[in-house]
C-alpha cells in the first residue's frame, strides 16, 4: 500500500463507561466509521472515515460519543497551515480539482458582525411588539412609476406582478437532486405554512410539488433543466440564475450517478447522464440578451409573474445590477461570497466574489443614485445567519433575504461540508433512499417554521426597540446602523457612520 | 384507546426503540448504567429484511388470541389494554404461539412478557415512541 500522507482530521472518542454496544452508531453511519466486534462485545471506530457530521453523536442514547479535532499536527507554520499541506498531498495523490461543499469557511471579515443597531431612548418612544401591531409583510417586485387615472379620475391599478411574503425571508435556490425529495417537501410545506417562498433551484419541480405553486419560485438556469411552459406557470415567480455566490463564473455538475428515476424525469434528461450546467447562459452575453430572456419568460407566463435575476456578488456588482434593473426584471437577487453549495471547486468557493454586505450597500446606492431603485426589489443571500443579519441587510437596502444554510441547519444539517459525496447522514444532500428517509418532512417542516417564527419575533422586537412598526420603514434605513472597527472606506461603501458619530 | 402505531416509511431500523424499551423496564435513571454489559430483551422488536424495516409491539387487539390461549388467566384485558399478571403466568408460552404478530416473548424469569404501554414503569408514556428519532412510532387514537 502506498503511504497515506494525510492524517485523519477528527478522532471519534468513545466513553467506555457509557457505551452499551447498542450499535446505533454503526447502523447510522453511511461512512462506515463504527464497527461492532462480536467476540469482544465492543464498538470500535475508524477515524479516517469520519466527516464529523454528528449523526452518531446525536443518536447515541447514552451520550457515549464525541468527535474532537485531531491534535496530530505537522510542524507549526504560520504560512503553511495543516489544511494547506493536506490539500497539496490530496492533489498530488489524485491530480484532481479540490471539491468542497457549503459556504466559504475562511476567516474573512464578516461585516454584519461589525455593525450595530440603534434603539430609542427618551426622545422617541419604542414600541412593545407584544402589545401593538407590527408589520413584517413584504412585497417584492417593481413599483409603478406614475399614478394613472381613468377619464373619471379613478385610480388605475398599474401595479406590476408582486410576490407577497408574510416576512422578508425566502428559502434560497436548492435543487431537487442536490437535496433529497424529503428535504424539498419540508421546504415547500414550511414556505406554505409561513406564507413565504421557496426556490426550486435548477433541477426542475417534482410533479408532487406543483400543489405548493403559490409559494414556489421556479428557477431557469444555464442548463435549462426541467424547464417547460407548465413549469414556468406553476410558480409564483420565475428566477433566472446567472450566478451563485459559492461559485461565481462557473456552472454546475450533478453526476450521472444521482440522475435516477424521479430526478431524471424532473430534470428532463436521460437516467445516468451527467447534468452539466454551462458556466454562462449561451444565449445571454449582454444586458440586451438578458432582456430577451426576461421578456420571453414574461410572454410565456402572460405577464402575471415577477421575474427575478440572480447574480453572484462580484467586483462590478453595482454596474451589473444597474443593467439588470433596466432589463425588465422585477427583482434582483444577489448572492454573497459566503453562499452555500452542494459542490464547488474549493479555490473558487474560497477566493471568488465579495461580501454580501458591501455588494448590497453598493448596489442599493447605485440604483438610488440612478433613480432606478423602484424598478426592482433587492433580495440578498450568502450567509444570512440570524434575524440580526436579516435586520441589518434590510437596513442596508434589501427588500428581503434568501436563507439556504440556515434552513438546512434547521433540518438537521451539521455543516460537515461533505455534501458532494452524496452520503449525507441527515438525509438532506443525498438520493440514497436509505438515507433520504432519515429526514421526516413532518418533523423538519415544523423545525423550519419554528425557526422563522422565532426570527420574525426577533425582527419585531428589534423594530419595536427603534420605534418602528413597519418593515417598510426599515428598508434602506442606514441611520439605524453604526459600524465598529471599520475603516473610512468600509464605512463609505456601507453608507453608515461609525459608532459614536 | 391510544395505541402504539408504526409507520414503516419513516423507520430507520436504528433499534433505538428496543433500547428505550429495555431501559424503561429497568426503571433506572441512566441508560448507560442500566444496560451496560446486558443483552437486552425488549418488548418491541425491529423486523428488517430487504431494505424494509419496522418495529413490532403488542397491537392490543380487540379480540386477542393471546388472552383466549392463556391457560392460567394471566393475560387479560384492563380497559382496552391487554396486560399480563406475571404472578399467575405459568410460563406455558401458549400466548407466544397464539400471537399472530410475534409481540409476546419469554422473559428472563421464564414467564411471558409483552408491551403494556409503559404503564407498569415510571415512564408514564411509551418510551419507544418518545425516543424514536424519526417520528416513525406514534402513540395515538385511531
Amino acid at each position: 500500500m502506498a503511504i497515506d500522507y494525510i492524517f485523519p482530521d477528527y478522532e471519534v472518542i468513545r466513553n467506555k463507561d457509557r457505551c452499551i454496544s447498542c450499535r446505533v452508531c454503526e447502523r447510522q453511519c453511511s461512512n462506515g466509521v463504527h464497527t461492532f466486534l462480536e467476540k469482544e462485545n465492543k464498538m470500535v471506530s475508524d477515524d479516517t472515515k469520519c466527516v464529523n457530521c454528528h449523526r452518531c453523536v446525536c443518536l447515541c442514547p447514552t451520550h457515549a460519543l464525541k468527535i474532537v479535532k485531531s491534535d496530530n499536527t505537522f510542524k507549526e507554520n504560520g504560512n503553511w497551515k495543516n489544511s494547506t499541506i493536506k490539500e497539496i498531498y490530496r492533489q498530488a495523490g489524485t491530480g484532481g480539482v479540490l471539491l468542497s461543499s457549503m459556504g466559504n469557511p475562511k476567516d474573512y471579515p464578516v461585516y454584519f458582525d461589525r455593525i450595530l443597531l440603534n434603539a430609542s431612548q427618551v426622545t422617541n418612544p419604542s414600541i412593545d411588539p407584544l402589545r401593538e401591531p407590527m408589520e413584517t409583510r413584504s412585497y417584492l417586485g417593481a413599483r409603478p412609476k406614475t399614478i394613472q387615472r381613468d377619464e373619471k379620475g379613478r385610480l388605475i391599478n398599474n401595479l406590476p406582478p408582486h410576490l407577497e411574503l408574510s416576512m422578508p425571508i425566502m428559502f434560497s435556490a436548492m435543487s431537487y437532486g442536490s437535496l433529497s425529495y424529503n428535504a424539498h417537501e419540508a421546504l415547500a410545506r414550511a414556505a406554505e405554512a409561513l406564507g413565504i417562498c421557496y426556490n426550486t433551484g435548477e433541477g426542475g419541480l417534482h410533479e408532487d410539488f406543483y400543489k405548493y405553486g403559490k409559494n414556489t419560485i421556479v428557477q431557469v438556469a444555464s442548463g435549462r433543466f426541467g424547464v417547460h411552459k407548465d413549469y414556468l406557470n406553476s410558480g409564483c415567480a420565475v428566477e433566472i440564475k446567472i450566478g451563485q455566490g459559492a461559485k461565481p463564473g462557473i456552472g454546475g455538475h450533478l453526476p450521472g450517478a444521482k440522475i435516477l428515476g424521479d430526478v431524471s424525469r424532473t430534470r428532463m434528461i436521460p437516467e445516468g447522464s451527467d447534468a452539466v450546467s454551462p458556466a454562462p447562459h449561451h444565449d445571454i452575453y449582454s444586458i440586451e440578451d438578458l432582456r430577451q430572456l426576461v421578456y420571453s419568460i414574461k410572454e410565456a407566463t402572460n405577464y402575471t409573474k415577477p421575474v427575478i435575476v440572480k447574480i453572484a456578488a462580484v467586483h462590478n456588482v453595482s454596474a451589473i445590477a444597474s443593467g439588470i434593473a433596466r432589463s425588465g426584471a422585477d427583482i434582483i437577487a444577489i448572492d454573497g461570497f459566503r453562499g452555500g453549495t452542494g459542490a464547488a471547486p474549493t479555490r473558487i468557493r474560497d477566493n471568488v466574489g465579495i461580501p454580501i454586505e458591501l455588494a448590497l450597500a453598493s448596489v442599493d446606492k447605485r440604483l438610488r443614485d440612478e433613480g432606478i431603485r423602484d424598478n426592482v426589489s433587492l433580495v440578498v443571500g450568502g450567509s444570512i445567519r440570524s434575524s440580526a443579519d436579516l435586520f441589518k441587510a434590510i437596513c442596508l437596502g434589501a427588500d428581503a433575504c434568501y436563507i439556504g444554510t440556515a434552513a438546512l441547519l434547521a433540518m438537521g444539517c451539521h455543516l460537515c461540508r461533505t455534501c458532494m459525496t452524496g452520503k449525507c447522514n441527515w438525509g438532506i444532500a443525498t438520493q440514497n433512499p436509505e438515507l433520504v428517509k432519515r429526514l421526516n418532512p413532518n418533523i423538519s417542516y415544523e423545525r423550519l417554521v419554528n425557526m422563522l417564527v422565532a426570527w420574525n419575533h426577533e425582527v419585531e422586537e428589534m423594530m419595536g426597540g427603534m420605534g418602528i412598526n413597519s418593515i417598510e420603514a426599515l428598508k434602506g434605513n442606514r441611520l439605524m446602523l453604526r459600524g465598529v472597527g471599520l475603516n473610512e472606506k468600509e464605512l463609505e461603501i456601507l453608507g453608515i457612520k461609525h459608532a459614536g458619530e | 384507546m391510544k395505541r402504539v402505531y408504526v409507520n414503516e416509511k419513516w423507520c430507520l431500523g436504528c433499534h433505538l426503540c428496543e433500547y428505550n424499551c429495555a431501559f424503561a423496564a429497568t426503571n433506572g435513571d441512566d441508560m448507560a448504567r442500566s444496560l451496560m454489559n446486558i443483552k437486552i430483551n425488549p418488548k418491541i422488536h425491529i423486523e428488517e429484511k430487504d431494505g424494509i424495516c419496522f418495529a413490532v409491539s403488542c397491537r392490543h387487539c380487540e379480540n386477542p388470541y393471546c388472552v383466549s390461549a392463556c391457560i392460567s388467566g394471566a393475560l387479560h384485558k384492563e380497559a382496552d389494554m391487554i396486560v399480563i399478571d406475571s404472578e399467575k403466568c405459568v410460563g406455558c408460552l401458549s400466548c407466544v404461539l397464539a400471537c399472530p404478530y410475534g409481540a409476546i416473548s419469554p422473559s428472563e424469569d421464564g414467564v411471558a412478557q409483552k408491551c403494556e404501554l409503559c404503564t407498569k414503569n415510571k415512564s408514564g408514556e411509551p418510551m419507544c415512541v418518545k425516543g424514536c428519532p424519526n417520528g416513525a412510532i406514534v402513540f395515538e387514537e385511531r
